[in-house]
């Protein structure tokens, strides 16, 4: 790829200022969709550029706002969803931190196509600062005349209110956020209704993450062909991966949709660290199963991912050396599903903690034998079962897992310590 | 009308209804425990879980509106197995101390255990999460947060049905929790219900905690008597105690709701003031007889009466409480109409003054007899109660029965002691009152608990209550005592409540038509069939 897009402030400095980015072309994708197109051409486009929701599920962005009634009464609301707490994931609080601009061009033109007057940007509460330089952003883009009453002198006008999470993961399932919104616990809530009829204060709502609502501007400068010729056709476009973990360069890499997973951690991110050896990698965030080795030769989109029962999610990829405990890692794992469930479903509330727990007691040397299988079973029952996806979240890489390193899990239960300790860590040894 | 098929059935229901009320027409249990039919959907507890064609997952039950064609199986492999997770996952950190818990007999986690679970325990003791316990959240509600499994029916009722959101679920996870808000109280008319929603022991009742084990207790349906309202309810009682009144579903009065004041009015219907022999004045006071002697007394003072009035005016009166059920007053009202002849039957409808009223359940017409009385012509103002005092001070009756009335309550001391210093004045009442205290002959009757009978609601709906045991010593119930004094005059006996009803629906004509068949268990409105200046005077 030529130039980025997305992390466009490594190409060029101060770029989050206004004048930077209107030095460099910012705001004439707005101006172009609010002054030339109508709404629907605007949505027409976005869903020919088949661009694919970046908070992890990939539903395509441009089907999901033709979901919103033709005729309704009542207003319409736009949230952009940045609160990114996918452990793993840091690639929206980037853009939000340096690129801000083109995060605010995009949500002006999603609500330019949506017919929508007040748009909402939910961050996580941690990203203070990501949320100081949004207030600036905003207070720049009113100033200059791209927010506010009749943008462009096209008579379109647009709200953009910050609004600031209080540290829960489940704020960035789109109706927790939605119902956090408005004051209320964020508890997922049932579908249907979808948001798109039944959202933010009962009004027709679209929820877009931070990552596709900045690939807007681009696909209104450069065509939807041009955003389909990056990557792969069913799942096209720019896309940040995010590597943590075990590699000589953790960090962000911009690159096209569909990167061989080997490409990125090999060639882009140095490697593992201190030429070890690779045992795993979980390529999307900690929701989705874990790969081994012989799996990463698969291509980093929405649809190769699924052939080999993975999820591209996020794209968080968590890198794991030789030297890193199984049972050790699932435990981090669960324990922050076990921290975050909103306790609303029985099958989460409950089947996190207990996951958790005897993952504790296998970590601690007092792990039983049957402990591996009911584990298994319990990420089973809970998986599919719930409101949300929560569960599954947890289920799915509990359940990888326990079924490929399941060896490792045995040898916990068998010498009441970590193999891979010499000395043991379990407490009974300790004692 | 959609048609669909549960377990191999077909069903055809209204549009809008769910697969869990489908499935309970065909008499299908789906078993649930945050569904709840007079709140919103949840859909949290997961229990709910039913297999539908073309759906590749389970499908919450409770969310799941009927569909044409749509085909749901409630007993696969694969829905059993669901049950059974979701009731694991809820019993692993619920303590087990059913023996100790109220709700055991009436908890749907022991039920279900017992229907859909029913494994070995997986999980250790010792790793329960502890929350609070004995959480006290106002008068009549305590909170067991362990027990608890975040249904979150009661946070629903208080945010829908009073809108006073008192509770809140708190933190996360498994460490979630049921509690009040900063600064609030679980103290508004209506709170109690919040104990039955609750399908666990989280939730009980201050005034029914350790008294009594559920399977002990019979139920009867009943009336709530503490107000015009009418509001449908079960009667939990042994032995002729009674030890709860709950609410029961009538979607015509109250839904499934009841205040908390009428939840404890049993107490008011067996307090020591409860008379359980006929009583006859006496030089020394009151002394217990017989019925025979007590009734044979009654029936002498009336013919005496009625052999020295001179004037051709009536010497006999009498004044029906609207306490008594349409049965008493229309015996009352035949008894001294037809057997003794008078016209001077008055029926007395007092509430205190500025009684407490709101526009959901609790009506200040603290009588739940106004509309009966009003519909059998007792309370259309042609004979008022001061003009039968006026008429007993001026001695121009000699005799007057009071049946299922105080008179001191409603009229004062005063005007009492005036008006009855000179007539033989004849109670029968339940209790001890002011009024017995003028009383030259009391006769004992039941409660509404313990007599057959039916009511007018302020609405003009007649509903029924039944019989939950008999009358305390040797009391009898209003409508076999009435009999018995109309039998000795020469009149018809009856031998049922039913009876009385059946003839007061072939003489008066806004009953007409009604059987206690008819009535069912939710009641038929008299309204549309009331004199439109009957109905004036009721909302006036």
């Amino acid at each position: 790829m030529a130039e980025r897009v997305l992390l466009r402030h490594l190409d060029v400095p101060d770029i989050h200022k206004l004048d930077v980015y209107l030095a460099h072309g910012g705001y004439a994708a707005a101006r172009k969709a609010l002054t030339t197109l109508t709404p629907e051409q605007v949505t027409e486009q976005v869903k020919a550029s088949n661009l694919r929701g970046r908070g992890g599920a990939g539903f395509v962005a441009g089907m999901k706002w033709g979901f919103l009634p033709k005729d309704s009464p009542k207003p319409v609301y736009l949230c952009c969803n940045a609160d990114e707490s996918e452990p793993g994931t840091f690639k929206d609080r980037a853009i939000i931190e340096w690129n801000t601009h083109i995060l605010l061009e995009g949500i002006l033109i999603t609500a330019y196509a949506i017919k929508c007057h007040t748009a909402y940007i939910y961050i996580r509460g941690e990203f203070a600062f990501g949320a100081r330089r949004l207030h600036e952003a905003i207070a720049e883009a009113y100033k200059a005349g791209f927010l506010g009453k009749n943008i462009f002198g096209t008579g379109f006008d647009l709200d953009v209110y910050v609004h600031r999470g209080a540290g829960a993961y489940i704020c960035g399932e789109e109706t927790g956020l939605i119902e956090s919104l408005e004051g209320k616990r964020a508890y997922p809530r049932i579908k249907p209704p979808f948001p798109a009829t039944y959202g933010l204060f009962g009004c027709p709502t679209i929820v877009n993450n931070v990552e596709t609502l900045a690939c807007v501007p681009s696909i209104i400068a450069n065509g939807p062909e041009w955003f389909k010729s990056i990557g792969p056709e069913g799942s096209p476009g720019p896309k940040i991966y995010c590597v943590s973990g075990h590699v000589e360069k953790p960090g962000l890499y911009e690159l096209p949709m569909g990167m061989p997973l080997r490409t990125v951690i090999y060639d882009y991110a140095g490697g593992i660290r201190g030429g070890k050896k690779l045992k795993a990698v979980m390529p999307g965030g900690s929701s989705f199963p874990v790969l081994t080795p012989d799996e990463i030769d698969v291509h980093m989109d929405f649809d190769s991912m699924r052939k080999i029962n993975a999820f591209l999610g996020t794209a968080g990829i968590i890198v794991m050396d030789e030297d890193t405990c199984m049972v050790r890692a699932l435990e981090i794992i669960d324990r922050f599903y076990h921290h975050e469930s909103c306790g609303q479903c029985s099958p989460c509330r409950e089947g996190t903690g207990w996951l958790h727990k005897l993952l504790l007691r296998l970590e601690e040397g007092n792990g039983r034998p049957e402990d591996i299988d009911l584990m298994d079973r319990i990420a089973g029952n809970m998986m599919g079962n719930t409101v949300c996806v929560l569960a599954d979240a947890a289920a799915m890489p509990t359940q990888s897992f326990l079924s490929k390193f399941r060896d490792e899990f045995v040898a916990h239960v068998t010498l009441g310590r970590c193999p891979l300790k010499k000395n043991g860590t379990g407490h009974r040894q300790a004692a | 009308m959609p048609k669909l098929t549960i377990d191999g059935r077909e069903v055809t229901v209204e549009d809008g209804v769910n697969v869990i009320q489908a499935a309970e027409r065909l008499g299908i249990e789906v078993p649930h425990y945050c569904y709840h039919p007079g709140l919103s959907i949840s859909g949290n507890c997961r229990m709910c879980l039913v297999e539908i064609e073309k759906m590749p997952k389970l499908q919450i039950a409770c969310n799941t509106k009927v569909a044409e064609g749509m085909v749901v199986y409630t007993r696969t492999p694969k829905v059993k197995a669901a049950q059974e997770a979701v009731l694991e996952f809820l019993l692993i950190n619920h303590p087990i101390d059913c023996p100790i818990c109220d709700q055991a007999g009436e908890c749907k986690l022991q039920d279900y255990y017992m229907d859909y679970g029913a494994y070995k325990s997986r999980f250790p003791l010792e790793a329960k999460v502890r929350k609070r316990k004995v959480v006290d959240l106002g008068p009549h509600v305590v909170l067991d947060q362990e027990r608890c499994i975040l249904c979150a029916r009661c946070t629903r009722f208080l945010d829908e049905v009073t809108k006073t959101s008192e509770l809140g679920i708190f933190s996360r996870g498994d460490r979630c929790y049921i509690d009040l808000f900063p600064g609030k109280r679980l103290e508004n008319p209506y709170s109690a219900n919040v104990v039955d929603v609750c399908p666990v022991g989280a939730l009980t009742h201050k005034d029914f905690r350790f008294k009594a084990r559920v399977w002990y207790l019979e139920k009867t349906q009943s009336i709530c008597t503490r107000c015009a309202n009418g509001c449908n309810i079960d009667i939990y009682h042994r032995r002729g105690e009674m030890f709860r009144f709950r609410p029961r579903y009538n979607p015509h009065v109250n839904q499934y709701w009841m205040c908390d004041e009428g939840r404890l009015w049993y107490k008011a219907l067996q307090q020591e003031s409860r008379l359980t022999r006929p009583l006859l004045r006496g030089a020394q006071g009151f002394t217990a007889v017989t019925w025979d002697q007590a009734v044979n007394w009654v029936i002498e003072a009336i013919t005496q009466a009625q052999a020295t009035t001179t004037s051709g005016e009536s010497a006999v009166a009498g004044i029906v409480g609207a306490k008594a059920t349409n049965e008493e007053a229309y015996l009352c009202l035949r008894l001294l109409t037809s057997s003794c002849g008078t016209e001077l039957v008055a029926g007395l409808s007092w509430s205190p003054p500025q009684a407490f009223a709101d526009d959901f359940l609790i009506k200040a017409d603290k009588n739940p007899n106004t509309r009966g009385l009003q519909a059998l012509g007792l309370l259309n103002g042609k004979v008022a109660v001061t003009h039968i005092l006026d008429a007993a001070e001026k001695g121009t009756i000699q005799v007057l029965v009071v049946f299922a009335a105080d008179l001191v309550t409603a009229l004062g001391r005063e005007a009492v002691e005036k008006a009855l210093g000179n007539v033989k004045v004849i109670v029968l009442d339940t209790d001890y009152s002011g009024t017995t205290e003028y009383a030259d002959i009391v006769l004992p009757i039941g409660t509404v608990a313990e007599t057959d009978g039916t009511y007018t609601n302020y609405a003009g709906r007649v509903q029924r209550v039944r019989q939950a045991f008999p009358p305390p010593g040797e009391a009898k119930t209003g409508w076999e005592a009435l009999s018995l004094l109309h039998a000795k005059l020469g009149g018809a006996s009856y031998l049922s409540a039913a009876e009385v009803f059946a003839e007061l629906a072939q003489t008066v004509p806004v009953f007409a038509g009604l059987t206690y068949g008819k009535l069912g268990n939710h009641g038929v409105p008299l309204a549309s069939l009331l004199p439109e200046e009957v109905r004036g005077a009721a909302s006036a």
